[in-house]
Parts: C-alpha cells; structure tokens; sequence
C-alpha cells in the first residue's frame, strides 16, 4: 500500500467553510484525492482498477454510480474495472479489502482506491435521517431525531448505569482533548483551526437531551465532513511497475472482517462485539498479538465507541477502558498512541472516506511522512491496526499493516 | 372558559405588521402545538391573521412558513414525540414538514374585521394611533358574539384610556412584545385598575409558555421600555445638537452615535436605534407620551425636521434597514444625514474619531460582553478605566450613562417599574442592552 493522499475534511470547524458559501463537490473530491495517487504511481496507465467506497451520494448529493468517476479522474481509466462498494461508515476499509482481494486473487497488480462523501449537502437535522440507512430502515420511527447519537448515547448511558457514569464521562473528555490535540498537528484535519484552551472542560459538559441526545454532548460526536482520501494497492508487481520504494510502502500483514444482523439491536449493548471479532479476526490473519500494535486508528465516531474499542480490542478489561485513557496511554506519547492525526472525532468523518483515511494515517506513520503529527514508534511495535466500523457494531473490517521495508 | 378554550379562536390585528407578525407567529405555534395534545385532537383551533393589506398578507405567509420551519427544525426532538402516534411520519423531514402544515392550516390570512367577530382573543398590533385602536376595539367589541379580551400591543399609550374610551370595562390588557418579537424575550404586561384578574393570569401563562421573560409595568404612557428609550434618545439627540455648534451637525451624529454604541458598549448607537424603530415612529410615540408628561417635554424639532424631509428610516418589507439618521449598505451604516445640507455625507471617520480619543484600552464588543461569563467582573475594571479617563468621548460616555442612569431611576421612583431590577430587565432583555442602566459602575 502506498501513495495515501487526503484531501481537507472540510465541515464546520474549518476557516474556510460557510454553509452558504460554494464548495468543492463529490467529484472535485474525487479527482483530488485520485490525481494525487496517480501523481505518485506514475499515472492512470499504471491501474488496473478502481475501488470506490462511499456510503451515501445518492441521497446527500443525489449521486448514484459512483464508479462511472474513475474515468473523470484521468481519462486513463477509461475502460479500466470500476466497482463501488458500500458498508455504511464501514465503508472506506470495504474499499480496502475489496482492492487487498483483487490483488491476491492476482486479477489486479495496482489497484486504485477512492473513498469519498460529501455531506454538508444538508442541514444535519436532514443529514440524520439519511445517516440513518446505515441502521435498520424499520427503527427509524422509533429511533431518535439524531438516530446514531442516540444509539451511541444508549450505549454510553448503559455503561455508565454499569460502571458508573464520573469515569466514563471524565475518558470521553480526555478522549476529546486527545482527538483535538492531534487533529491541530494536521492540516487537512477538520478540528485543524480549534484554538479552544479547555478542551476538558468541553468534553465535560452535561449532555442536553432536550435538545440533542441523553447521554452525549456534541463534543462527544465526530461532525458532519466532506473529503475524499485515496490509496494506491500494489502487488511486489505493481511496485516495481510504479517505481515505488518498499521504504514507502506499508505491507498489509492481515485482515479480519464480521458482520452482524442489522435487524437485531446489540446483544449487550456495553461491548462492541462485532468490533471484537473483527480484530481478533485481523489478528489470528496476520499472526500478531495486541502487544505488537505501535499504533491506532479506530472508528471513534463517539467518544464512547473509542472507549468501547480499546476493550474491544483487549487493551483493557472490560469497565477499564476509561482507566486505559484517563492514564494517558492513547496519547500520542502514551504506550499505544491512537488516532494520531484526530480520528473521526478531529480529523473528521466523510462516511465512505473514513476506512481510507485511517490506512493512509497509517502509512504516513509507518512511512515516517505524518509531518507535525509523526510519533515515534518502537521497534518492538511496529504494527499498525486500524479499525472501521459500519453502523452500530454491523459491519466490521480490521486491518494490520507493517513498513514494507 | 380554561386557557386552551380562549386560544380555539383568536385573531391578530395588524399581523402583517413588523410586530403583529411576530405575535402572530408566536401564537400560531402556541396555538399549533396545543392542537397537537392528545387531549385537543378533535378540538378545532383556528387564528385569523388580519391586515388591511392583502399584499402584506402575502408576505406574512411565506415569513410564516420560513419562521415555523426554523423553529420546527430547532424542536425536532421534541416534535418526534409529538408525531409518535403518527407511522407514516418517519424521517425528521417528514415530521418537520407535517409540523409546518398543522401550524399553518390553523392561520386564516383575512381582510376583512367580521372574521375576528367570534374570537375569544384579540391581539392588536395596529399603527400606535390611540383614537384608531380605541374605533377598532369598539368595532369589534360591539359586534363580537363572545366578549372578547383584548391584548394590545401598544408602547406608549395609557391602557386605561384604551379602556374607557372603547368601553371595555376591565377586558383590556397591554401586552408589549418587542420588536422583533421572535426574537426578543421581553413582554411588558401592563393591566388597569380594573384589569380582570383572569385576563392577567391567561397572559402570563400565554408569555410563559411562549417562553418570555415577562416584566409588569404601570399603566402610564410609554411604560418602562418606551419611558426609557425615548428619554435615552432624547439625551442623544441633545448632545448630538450640542456638539453641533462646534462640528457639522452629521460629524456631531457620528461621535454620539459611537459614544452611545462603542464607548457604552451597546448593540447599536442610539441614532441607529432611532432608525431602527423609525424615526417618524418614534416622533410619534412622543407625541402620544408627551402630554401625559408633567415637568417634561418630550418632543424633538430635529425629528420633525427630518420627517419633514422625507427622511423617516424604519424597514423594508425584506427586514432590510431604510436609510434614516445613517445611511445603509448591507445593514451596516456607511455615511450620515445632515440635515442642514439636506443630503448624506461621508469620510469624516477619522477625523471624529481622534477627536473623540481612544477607546478604554480594556474594551471588548458588545457580542463578547454578552456572552461573557465573567461580564460582571469585567463591566467593573471597564467602566472603572473609562471613569479615569478624561478625553472627549470618554466625558461624552460618561455622561450618556449617568443620564441612562437617570432616566432609570426616575421610572423607579415615578412607580413606573416596580423596582431597579425591572429596568434593568427591560434594557437587559428588550434592547439587548450588555447591563441594566441603574448600575454602581461609576
């Protein structure tokens, strides 16, 4: 893997957004990201298909057939293979693994892959209901006007009732400032701008239900994003037809991939249980252990969704997890560094975007091209694992990544 | 008859109006989401919104129709469960746009008087013209089935004159929004000596459900909103025609105005705020108030003079700002009306504004001051760095406030207000003012 590029996450939070002001669209996005790999590799000439991830245009910009846009990014993709897949804000790693499978079923050397979306399109009173398609259509009705806060914030107030709700509330805050503080070592991150002093005492703040959801401040939320971010999979083959040096190159060691049924609500709604078999799928695929992991990036779409990954993942116990972070130990400079550039919570959250995103956080970290936001990782760790998640702990794909060289 | 039977059938004179449309607004949804309890659903709830104006009528639907969408948008949470009974309303879209339906199936546009003749409420906001409210209300009263309460909107005429000259005998109360009424929390209530006790009760549970703050002032002319106002004004225009006999009469408007804005650390100087509610809208509350007035005269030439030249300020029907005292691009002042040069007049910023002196160096703007959380603290050290300071706008300042201090005090000891707290609220809540005039500051 190599050649990762992001656009901005553009949204509110950024300079340079205006909700009424005119934006780069779907397809500017597109050809940003995917000229920016090209540029890399050597050209369209050197693809032999694309992958697009996105979730939702047809709603948020009333876009379907988003594979028609390889060919607008270069007319050297013209003719090539073009898929789109979707697993809500699972998304971008589906594109991921979608392209990680042509290569090892050798059908393809290079494989190209975009994820993208757009979604300032609406007001996110609006963008909720389409956000909700990644839930099961028939709980709509009864689900909150903020259908995915409110089931993170179902999530957040169980396990508050079961592990008391000071220390969770004091790790979602501590996970802000975490996300925050990255994001500002990032230019293309969303929360990039964010000059608030106290970001605990923001993180802190009592949830509104009244005017939002009952367990969640909005500071808890990743925000609505619009960006593309796009890699480049490449067999041994394909380096050396891109000329691309192993040093700059990430190996994928392993991947793990679950599914849960969207129609059932979480068996215990305390753990994701799907994110766990995910990553322990990822894990046995790429025969590492959790104590070989030197980096993070995880679906923290909610502060308690990070929290709930960490145990997920094994790092703490379950209940401890706000322990793990209230330690410091998710810091950039902590024993396991997570979200190093923001997360979704500060870098941001454009749904189909998001699986890529995390990959090229990775390659930039493993690469030594993370900029401001490099951390220093030790040679007894030098795996990365990324984990993004569809829905409410539905569809799950994990996966491991070392420097090629 | 309970509080849900009066709003069954209420009417809004004036509705297109800046004021009435704001009422009306605020009664639709009120009104609207009463209709919506389960206990009311097969009550019928109807709110006619009259004007003399078919056109303005026009108007007001679609500023209705953007408004209740807004506010709709904003309870979203809270209208779920309303609509929870409802399955073929399941997106947030659908819910929003079934709400804006149900608010406006219940306002019924009107031209004509005979249609408010069944209403249990009526609520005026007509022209501030005591003799047209008074043939209004007689109007309505002598032909009504169901001897109405009436709720006027007025700012400066007595109620007890409303009262007795249409011979409403203890069914008439003042309830004063502010302008605009969406937006401002204030509601002034305002009762006579004979004042039904149930009238008074319906209205402060009508303001509170509306969620306004709701201060009660005595029934004499301008209340304490407009007995404030238009004495602040007064001062200003006073101390602009001072300033006159040195500078030109517009660079004399300029510094009071900055005094009275950026020096005071207000929302808008007081010749925008004259603008702003009209100029010939506030000659004529004046007018109204002023012989009610015993050792004063309220009443200014310079005003005159400008209506005189067609120069009356006020809005547009889009909300946008009319040229007035200052003249407008894009709702932000670009030059000033001379009235001796009887045209607008620009490019003597700098030169005003180093004879007026630098600011405290201390100073923040009116929006930071407002949502400060330490304001009190810092209105102190402010206000204290202002009173060591002697330039020319830091005297002029100085003097603003202490008259502001004033004019409060005297509706204080005039029983206009029941107390300093009252006025403050006023100015707090009504004009959006930082800090209350009746302060320890200086």
């Amino acid at each position: 893997m190599a050649a990762g590029y992001n656009t901005i996450s553009m949204g509110t939070g950024r300079k340079e957004f205006h909700p009424k002001k005119p934006r780069p669209d779907l397809e500017d996005y597109i050809k940003e990201a995917g000229q920016a790999v090209l540029k890399v590799i050597g050209g369209a000439e050197k693809v032999d298909e694309t992958v697009f991830g996105n979730f939702i245009a047809s709603r948020f910009n009333n876009q379907g057939h988003i594979a028609g846009f390889a060919p607008y990014i270069d007319e050297g993709l013209r003719y090539k293979p073009s898929v789109r897949v979707e697993g809500a804000c699972g998304t971008g790693a589906l594109a991921l693994i979608t392209g990680i499978r042509s290569i090892l079923a050798e059908t393809a050397e290079v494989a190209l892959v975009v994820g993208v979306e757009v979604q300032n399109s609406v007001k996110a009173i609006y963008g909720a209901d389409i956000l909700a398609a990644a839930g099961w259509a028939k709980e709509r009705k009864t689900g909150h006007a903020y259908f995915f806060p409110g089931k993170f914030s179902d999530r957040s107030k169980a396990y508050a009732e079961k592990f008391g709700p000071e220390k969770p509330r004091a790790a979602m805050a501590k996970w802000y400032e975490n996300a925050i503080t990255n994001a500002r070592l990032c230019p293309t991150a969303q929360e990039y701008h964010n000059t608030t002093e106290d970001l605990i005492a923001c993180g802190i703040d009592k949830p509104n239900p009244k005017g939002f959801v009952d367990s969640l401040n909005f500071f808890d939320c990743s925000k609505v994003s619009d960006g593309a971010s796009a890699i480049a999979i490449l067999s041994e083959e394909g380096l050396k037809r891109c000329g691309i040096s192993k040093k700059d190159a990430v190996e994928i060691i392993g991947f793990g991939q679950a599914e849960e049924d969207i129609t059932r609500p979480p068996a215990d709604p305390t753990k994701l249980s799907t994110t766990r078999v995910a990553i322990q799928k990822a894990f046995e695929s790429a025969g590492v252990t959790k104590d070989q992991i030197g980096t993070v990036e995880c679906h923290d779409c909610f502060t308690i969704a990070g929290i709930m990954a960490i145990e997920a993942m094994g790092l703490a116990e379950y209940g401890k997890g706000p322990d793990f972070v209230l330690e410091g130990n998710t810091t950039r400079e902590g024993i396991i560094p997570f979200n190093t550039t923001g997360g979704l919570i500060g870098w941001g959250h454009p749904t189909g975007a998001t699986g890529v995103h995390q990959a090229v956080t990775i390659w930039e970290q493993l690469t030594g091209k993370a900029g401001e936001a490099q951390i220093n990782l030790k040679p007894e760790k030098p795996y990365g694992l990324s984990i993004n998640m569809g829905g409410d702990d539905i569809s799950v794909i994990s996966v491991v990544y070392k420097k090629a060289e | 008859m309970d509080y849900t039977e009066r709003l069954q059938n209420v009417s809004v004179l004036g509705a297109a109006g800046k004021m009435g449309s704001g009422i009306l607004l605020l009664t639709a949804i009120e009104m609207a989401d009463l209709s919506l309890k389960p206990e009311n659903r097969n009550k019928h709830f109807v709110l006619y919104a009259m004007d003399v104006s078919s056109e303005a009528l026009r108007g007001l639907m679609k500023y209705l129709k953007t408004q209740v969408l807004k506010i709709a948008e904003k309870k979203i949470v809270a209208l779920r469960e309303v609509y929870a009974d409802r399955a073929d309303l399941i997106t947030n879209e659908q819910i929003i746009n079934q709400y804006i339906e149900d608010v406006l199936f219940i306002v019924r546009p009107v031209t004509a008087m005979e249609a408010t003749y069944d209403s249990h409420i009526i609520f005026e906001a007509i022209k501030e013209d005591p003799a047209l409210k008074v043939k209004v209300f007689k109007q309505i009263d002598q032909n009504s089935k169901t001897s109405p309460w009436f709720c006027t909107n007025t700012s400066s005429i007595p109620i007890n004159e409303i009262e007795s000259k249409a011979e409403l005998n203890g069914r008439v109360l003042g309830v004063h929004f502010y302008n605009p009424p969406a937006v401002q929390r204030l509601v002034e209530i305002i009762k006579t000596q004979n004042t039904q006790q149930e009238l008074v009760d319906f209205a402060y549970s009508f303001s509170k459900n509306l969620r306004k703050i709701i201060v009660p002032s005595a029934d004499v002319a301008g209340f304490i909103g407009n007995g404030h106002f238009m004495r602040d004004a007064l001062h200003g225009i006073q101390e602009a025609e001072e300033l006159a006999g040195k500078y030109s009469f517009a660079e004399s408007v300029y510094m009071i105005n900055r005094i009275s804005q950026e020096f005071l650390i207000r929302p808008m100087g007081i010749f925008q705020l004259i603008d702003y509610v009209g100029i010939d809208v506030c000659s004529y509350i004046m007018s109204v108030m002023n012989p009610y007035m015993k050792n004063e005269n309220l009443h200014s030439s310079l005003l005159d003079k400008m209506i005189e030249q067609g120069i009356k300020g006020g809005q547009n029907p889009d909300g946008s700002q009319k040229d007035g005292f200052l003249k407008y691009e894009k709702g932000k002042p670009v030059a000033i009306y001379d009235v001796n040069q009887t045209k607008y007049i620009s490019g003597f910023q700098q030169k005003c504004d180093k004879e007026l002196g630098a600011l405290p160096s201390s100073i923040k703007p009116w929006k930071a001051v407002v949502g400060d959380k330490n304001k009190e603290e810092f209105l102190v050290s402010y206000f204290n760095e202002l009173k060591s300071m002697d330039s020319l706008g830091a005297t002029l300042a100085k003097k603003y406030a202490k008259r502001s201090r004033e004019i409060g005090l005297q509706l204080v000891s005039d029983k206009v207000a029941h107390s300093k707290e009252d006025v403050n609220t006023v100015l707090l809540t009504g004009f959006f003012h930082a800090y209350g005039p009746i302060n320890d500051y200086m």
